[in-house]
């Protein structure tokens, strides 16, 4: 099928009309509210529940809260989560009953897809998906990140329970300290 | 065989009494008297009949190898006995059916004996709610360290929770606590809250070791597992009560927080430290051994291990492994080439020119492809052998774990270690010009470094370097038991397969791969290259193992006969 070309008539050769109505379009968008953003300069401040990227966080006290139990580990689906244990000869945990602390505790951000999984898996509320949405590194091992930089980005979580804090004045209530000194 | 040994073997059974129970309403027929720990013929119990029928009765302190305690009360039925009328006989209901009178009380099923027509109910709604309640009351005191917890994935208060435990605790007062990580002894930490006293460590460091170290102290809700005050808890079965717990209560100092257990891949294979050879499990994971852990075999070992057997792993991961096979010049590097110069330098020597001292801690498989390449070569073999102490338990004192298999196929001098010194004067008097050594630092043994100067060849193949391979101009790197496949014999002859679970570092290969590689070079004809064919064409060709196939010896072993021919 052929379409015919249907000749511009006057005022459609003036170009006048078509100029003005573009103007209008300028103008009217000139007053919208605006909303791209310019990025990187500007950043999405992301809401709350936003599930980015996941940190290891420590306690009011100060204490990490991770005890090494590897359930994250166990069940991150795209095996991002690596902990070496402290084994037996290893440093003693922030909260001496707690007995444990993980030696290492590496996250690869280029594996994880931030399920949440982790999270909602952890006893101990120790690892959160936080508001990090934005990773950048220049080699593959710096999107490993490690248990400093995880607890440094974590930060502090307020908790409203303090098992082991709690346990710790049970049993000094009842005259029997329960970890070796 | 003879015939009279197979009469012997095949001896009638005397005959058994039965006894017909019904368990959950399925009819089981269960011998009157069935062996107790110990061997004796003591009465069955309910929860043995219910095992025969396939239902499992919850439980912590019962275990088979153990004597009965009945103190956890998780194995709790309900039962009934036929109802007898005023003549002592049977009352029976119209249809002919016994009429079973209910007990009015629960009993334990660990420890209460079946008699003729007895009904046992093992999943009422009593019996649930009766597990429940016991399961709560363990729990009162317990610290849900769950988290932290080495018995983590292999806890019967974990399992036994998910089937009968409460969403939340109803207990509002303070939980008694109680020591934690108490050093009991040199292998074993100790976590008193987490106890559920059942007493199966007590039970079996008393009654199967015959070390009573153990006992309860204190009362009530401060009982606590504990050792006479000054003593420590120190004998060679002390990792066993790490097995038998039910809860994390006893860990091991070893394992402690080393890896969760969920992670560990079980490879089932046989321990290589002694002569009884040991059923095991490997734990490894991501090409790591985590630990051992031991298989039961009515026939070997039970459900128990030494704990030196348990702890002799650690060797396989030393950074200074032999990683890298040697030649005699450091250009030939590779397998093919060092194998190559080594068969060029081998199949010219003359009979009697070449020694070699093997070592029973090689399979079976291998020590028939070194008696191959003997025979070619007209050498003359040995074996090292290793003492010991031993116990009356599971301790061998002969620390190799295939004596026999080594002594079967003809590898080891009568004793093992006599030839040594005929290879010494050899070496001295320059007859025996090449020496090839496996597993073995035979400086340590009468033939020091002066003599091993003397030698045209010296090939050394090992898993750790000695002062042996240091001197060797052929290093052949080799394998782990947990490294490869193959079998051993136990020093009762009981031909047992050990199993990979983890990869040797750098180009160490199984000992069976390089010499029939070898083999072949010397002698034209193409060794078997699974361990299967080699196993079955070894069975078909040694009179000691004749008769037995690689698919027939399955997880637990073949017995033969050391004495071949009687």
């Amino acid at each position: 099928m052929i379409v015919k070309r249907q000749p511009l008539n006057w005022a459609e050769r003036l170009y006048l009309p078509a100029v003005w109505n573009g103007f209008k379009i300028t103008f009217r968008h000139l007053l919208r509210r605006k909303v791209t953003m310019q990025y990187p300069e500007e950043r999405w401040v992301v809401p709350e529940g936003y599930r980015g990227a996941p940190y290891l966080v420590r306690d009011q006290d100060g204490n990490t809260k991770c005890v090494s139990c590897q359930l994250c580990e166990f069940v991150c689906p795209p095996k991002a989560i690596k902990i070496t244990p402290p084994g037996p000869e290893g440093v003693p945990a922030d909260r001496l009953n707690a007995e444990k602390m993980p030696r290492e505790f590496e996250i690869n951000m280029l594996r994880c897809i931030f399920c949440g999984f982790c999270q909602e898996v952890c006893p101990e509320e120790a690892i959160f998906l936080m508001r990090d949405w934005s990773h950048v590194g220049s080699n593959r091992a710096e999107m490993i990140y490690n248990k400093e930089k995880l607890l440094t980005l974590g930060g502090m979580h307020q908790d409203k329970i303090q098992k082991w804090k709690h346990k710790l004045e049970e049993a000094k209530a009842q005259d029997m300290f329960p970890v070796k000194q | 065989m003879s015939e009279a040994a197979t009469a012997k073997v095949f001896k009638p059974a005397p005959p058994v009494d039965r006894i017909t129970v019904k368990v959950d309403g399925q009819v089981v027929v269960v011998p009157k008297l069935s062996p107790d720990w110990q061997g004796k013929l003591v009465p069955t119990t309910m929860i043995q009949a219910c095992e025969a029928a396939g239902v499992t009765i919850p439980h912590y302190c019962y275990h088979p190898q153990l004597p009965v305690a009945g103190n956890c009360r998780m194995c709790l039925v309900e039962f009934g006995t036929p109802a007898l009328g005023p003549d002592r006989k049977p009352v029976t209901n119209p249809d002919g059916s016994a009429v079973i009178n209910k007990s009015p009380r629960p009993a334990i099923a660990c420890a209460t004996p079946v008699s003729p027509g007895m009904e046992i109910y093992a999943n009422t709604p009593g019996v649930k709610a009766m597990r429940q309640g016991v399961l709560e009351f363990l729990l009162i005191n317990h610290p849900l360290d769950c988290p932290i917890c080495d018995q983590a994935g292999e806890c019967k208060l974990q399992e036994y929770s998910v089937e009968y435990g409460q969403s939340a605790t109803r207990f509002v007062e303070a939980k008694v606590h109680k020591p934690k990580a108490v050093d009991l002894g040199p292998r074993i930490m100790l976590d008193d809250e987490r106890c559920i006293l059942c007493t199966r460590c007590i039970r079996f460091t008393r009654d199967f070791v015959g070390d009573d170290a153990l006992g309860i102290v204190n009362r009530g809700s401060y009982n606590t597992i504990a050792t006479y005050p000054g003593h420590k808890f120190d004998n060679n079965y002390t990792l066993n009560t790490v097995d038998l717990c039910p809860v994390g209560a006893l860990t091991s100092k070893d394992f402690r927080f080393e890896m969760r257990v969920w992670f560990l891949r079980e490879t089932k294979s046989v321990c290589p430290s002694c002569g009884t050879g040991c059923n095991l499990l490997i734990g490894s994971r991501e090409n790591r051994i985590y630990r051992y852990t031991p298989r039961d075999n009515p026939a070997v070992n039970g459900p128990w291990m030494c704990d030196a057997g348990r702890l002799d792993y650690k060797w396989i991961a030393r950074d200074d492994r032999l990683k890298d096979a040697r030649g005699s010049r450091p250009e030939v590097r590779t397998w093919r080439d060092v194998l190559a110069e080594l068969a060029g330098r081998l199949r010219p020597a003359t009979a009697g020119s070449v020694a070699i001292v093997a070592s029973a801690r090689l399979t079976n498989e291998e020590l028939y492809l070194i008696r191959k390449l003997a025979q070619r070569l007209g050498a003359a073999t040995d074996t090292i052998p290793h003492l010991g102490d031993g116990d009356r338990l599971l301790v061998n004192a002969d620390k190799n774990p295939n004596t026999a298999g080594a002594r079967l196929l003809g590898i080891s001098a009568k004793p093992a270690g006599a030839n040594l010194n005929d290879f010494a004067a050899g070496i001295r008097d320059g007859l025996i010009k090449t020496l090839i050594v496996f597993r073995e630092d035979v400086t340590r043994f009468g033939l020091g470094a002066d003599l091993l100067g003397r030698l045209d060849t010296l090939v050394a193949s090992n898993v750790l370097p000695n002062e042996t391979t240091k001197l060797a101009h052929f290093v052949l790197p080799g394998c782990a038991p947990a490294e490869k496949r193959g079998s051993f014999t136990n020093i009762h002859g009981r031909v047992q397969r050990i199993t990979k679970a983890v990869e040797p570092p750098g180009d160490a290969r199984p000992e069976w791969e390089f010499l029939g590689e070898l083999l072949e070079l010397i002698t034209d004809r193409r060794a078997p290259a699974t361990i299967e064919g080699l196993f079955n064409q070894m069975a078909g060709e040694v009179p000691a193992f004749h008769g037995l196939r690689w698919a027939a010896l399955g997880d637990s072993g073949v017995t033969m006969p050391l004495e071949p021919g009687k």
